[in-house]
């Protein structure tokens, strides 16, 4: 087997689909000869030839615009933001189309497409290249928005959004692009969407997060562990639809919940989760659920960032203050 | 300086509002069948507008858009493509997917509140009316780009209003269009008005054709209220995209003649002298009195044909009528191919403990 990183599970499930699948294109800015800014597309080009993989004019709207015209016609456009920061004029078009076009049609058009964009702070990067705006994303009825947050979660996540019948925001951490290696089997399994994926069996307590915060928080989980406080791990993995069973079936087991996120506090997807577990399973609670997040400022740019980002430390004093709860 | 690139902007008009014919006719236009055709499409689209706004105020339709005074454009649309060809329309000129074979009861349908109006029993690659000014221009570049990928003879048009042209999906899609020489066909349907935004505040180009220019390929002008001349530039343009040689941008000069929709009042920003001039242009008594001049069409031909329209119109609203409405919860039926586990609890709470 294969080892892989996150990003470059990206470029195999691209590549993999591609090679099987005729109707997928894969589009974008500096794409095509130079593979991507961050390597993702990188060979698929010289594999795939220019019509295929296309580099794009640099307008954002066009590419979600454009993607939604590709993915009525039958294909499977597969199209990259460069930075999450500049993914916001695609939002008309996600908003206003891609994820209403099935339904405003009774399902006589369809819009099958991949907006793929990394997203998250930590590699000290310029100003608009470090925020998570995924709850955004997540609000939108007739979306799906997938986060993988590991090399064969990025393969088979992405794999399974390509191949899903409706249009999928797919949210890359840039900041564990390239963290950690993992043995990956190049085979073009899909793992399924709209399912979360309990990364660490525990007892005393759920920590639930998704992207590059699943690193911090399993550092925690270690941690603690030593201390005798045995945590669960939730990756979301899909914002939306959400997976509440998953999350409401640890709650019931460890009646302690703590939501990690880099994301402003207010209104930040963990609000909802909260409020799913609260609705829920409030009667299994034995503390308040808790959350640990990125402040409600502006990103700070490098020099603060480290400050701003939720650290192992934070997750675990937040732990122990839940868990004094009787 | 020395100049290093110059650019012309045409304008075709072959029938003006004063019956005077220049320039010798194209061929379909000496065809007295043809053009009968179009007229009795365009009377049909008028007919139907008419019903709509009829239904409006009667409380049985919601907001219309009419597309009073531009139904040679629409109907120029609709029979220069071919079934196969994708329309990328905005919300006004129902006459082009009329003459493509939508049902009017269909479109009463969507203007009625009701998502199945734009579930079209034909033409069913044609996109749903656009909203939201200029969104569709560039889903017309992916319909383009799928037809040259696949290698496929078809054309994507794509309508839009003077308004539209401000919009940075306009530009962004006629850029794309012209990079990869897309077989797409954009026409602006200038009408002079956005709501109550005349044209000279929306540019300060001379034309809105010349935008193409900056694109990278030819856009033309054309008298918008002459049959004639709409359909023989689209006819062109349509050649061209179909046999691989790219895009074009036909911006066909027209006029509102009525209300932006059945919610304004354009007599608080627009005067009835400016109205009435607009009158005597009306696109449809330019091509009925040329048919009559003609002698292919008589006063009695006029006459069958307004009322065969009429019932026509009168039948589409009954079937529109009478059609029973969906259930609440189809609203959740068409979000997803399936419904995700996440929407059952919603969807059953709309549903009330009786149903599924
Ligand atoms: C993006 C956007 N902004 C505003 C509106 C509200 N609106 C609806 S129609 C219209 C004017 C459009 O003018 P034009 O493009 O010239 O088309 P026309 O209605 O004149 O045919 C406006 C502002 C909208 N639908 N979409
Ligand atoms: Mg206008």
């Amino acid at each position: 087997m294969p080892e892989m990183t996150l990003v470059g599970g990206v470029n195999a499930a691209l590549a993999y689909e591609m090679a099987a699948d005729d109707r997928v294109l894969v589009f974008g800015e500096d794409i095509g000869v130079n593979g991507g800014v961050f390597r993702a597309t990188e060979g698929l080009q010289q594999r795939f030839g220019p019509a295929r993989v296309i580099d794009t004019p640099l307008a954002e709207g066009l590419i979600a615009g454009m993607a939604v015209g590709l993915a009525a016609q039958g294909l499977r456009p597969v199209a990259e933001i460069q930075f999450m920061g500049f993914s916001y004029p695609t939002l008309d078009q996600l908003i206003s189309h891609a994820s209403r076009l099935r339904n405003r049609t009774r399902g006589r058009l369809t819009c099958p497409l991949v907006l793929r964009a990394p997203f998250g702070g930590g590699i000290h990067a310029p100003e608009h290249h470090s925020e998570s705006t995924e709850a955004l994303y997540a609000h939108i009825p007739g979306l799906r928005v997938v986060i993988p947050s590991s090399p064969a979660r990025a393969y088979g996540l992405l794999l399974g959004a390509i191949r899903d019948p409706d249009p999928v925001v797919f949210l890359e951490p840039k900041r564990i692009y390239r963290l950690t290696k993992q043995e990956v089997a190049d085979d073009g399994e899909a793992m399924p969407l709209d399912v979360c994926f309990v990364v660490r069996d525990g007892t005393d307590i759920t920590l639930v997060t998704w992207g590059a915060m699943i690193h911090e928080t399993l550092q925690a989980a270690e941690q603690l562990a030593t201390k005798g406080i045995s945590a669960e791990v939730i990756d979301v993995a899909t914002l939306r639809p959400l997976d509440i069973e998953t999350i409401l079936e640890s709650v019931a087991k460890t009646g302690r919940c703590v939501i990690i996120h880099e994301a402003p506090r207010s209104g930040g997807f963990g609000a909802e989760i909260a409020a799913v577990v609260a609705e829920h399973g409030l009667l299994n609670l034995l503390a308040p659920i808790a959350r640990v997040t990125g402040y409600d400022t502006i990103m700070p740019l490098l020099k603060l960032e480290q400050h701003y980002l939720p650290s192992v430390e934070r997750i675990m004093d937040t732990v122990y203050k839940t868990m004094e709860f009787a | 300086m020395r100049c290093v690139a110059q650019f012309e902007v045409g304008y075709t008009g072959y029938l003006d509002h004063e019956l005077r014919v220049s320039g010798p006719l194209p061929g379909f236009a000496r065809e007295p069948a043809q053009l009968i055709a179009a007229y009795r499409a365009m009377t049909s689209a008028r007919a139907f507008d008419r019903k709509a706004i009829n239904l409006q105020r009667t409380g049985q339709l919601g907001t219309f858009a009419s597309c009073l005074g531009e139904e040679a454009i629409a109907i120029a649309v609709g029979l220069a493509m071919r079934p196969e060809d994708v329309l990328l329309p905005m919300y006004r000129h129902h006459g082009a997917y009329l003459s493509r074979g939508v049902r009017m009861a269909e479109l009463l349908a969507y203007w009625g509140g009701d998502e199945r109006g734009m579930d079209f029993q034909s033409v069913r690659e044609d996109f749903a009316v656009a909203v939201p000014i200029a969104t569709q221009a560039t889903h017309a570049v992916g319909v383009g780009y799928a037809f040259k990928y696949r290698n496929e003879p078809r054309v994507a048009v794509c309508v839009l209003g003077d308004g539209a042209t401000s919009k940075g999906d306009f530009y962004e899609a006629i850029n794309a269009a012209g990079v990869w020489e897309l077989p797409v066909v954009f026409v602006v349907a200038n009408n002079l008005w956005a709501i109550s935004v005349p044209r000279p505040l929306q540019s300060r180009a001379q034309t809105l054709a010349q935008k193409a220019v900056a694109a990278g390929f030819e856009g033309e002008q054309v008298d918008g209220n002459d049959y004639i001349a709409v359909r023989d530039r689209l006819d062109q343009a349509l050649e061209r995209a179909r046999s691989g040689q790219g895009p074009s941008l036909i911006e066909a000069l027209t006029y509102r003649m009525g209300d932006h929709t059945t919610a304004d009042d354009s007599r608080r920003y627009r005067s009835a002298e400016e109205v009435e001039a607009w009158r005597r242009r009306d696109p449809l008594d330019r091509l009925r009195s040329y048919l009559l001049q003609s002698g292919a069409w008589t006063e009695a031909d006029d006459e069958a044909l307004q009322a065969e329209c009429q019932e026509e119109a009168d039948q589409a609203a009954q079937i529109y009528l009478e059609r029973p409405p969906q259930s609440p919860t189809s609203m959740f039926d068409y979000l997803y191919e399936r419904l995700p586990r996440a929407y059952a609890e919603q969807r059953k709470a709309l549903a009330g403990p009786s149903d599924d």
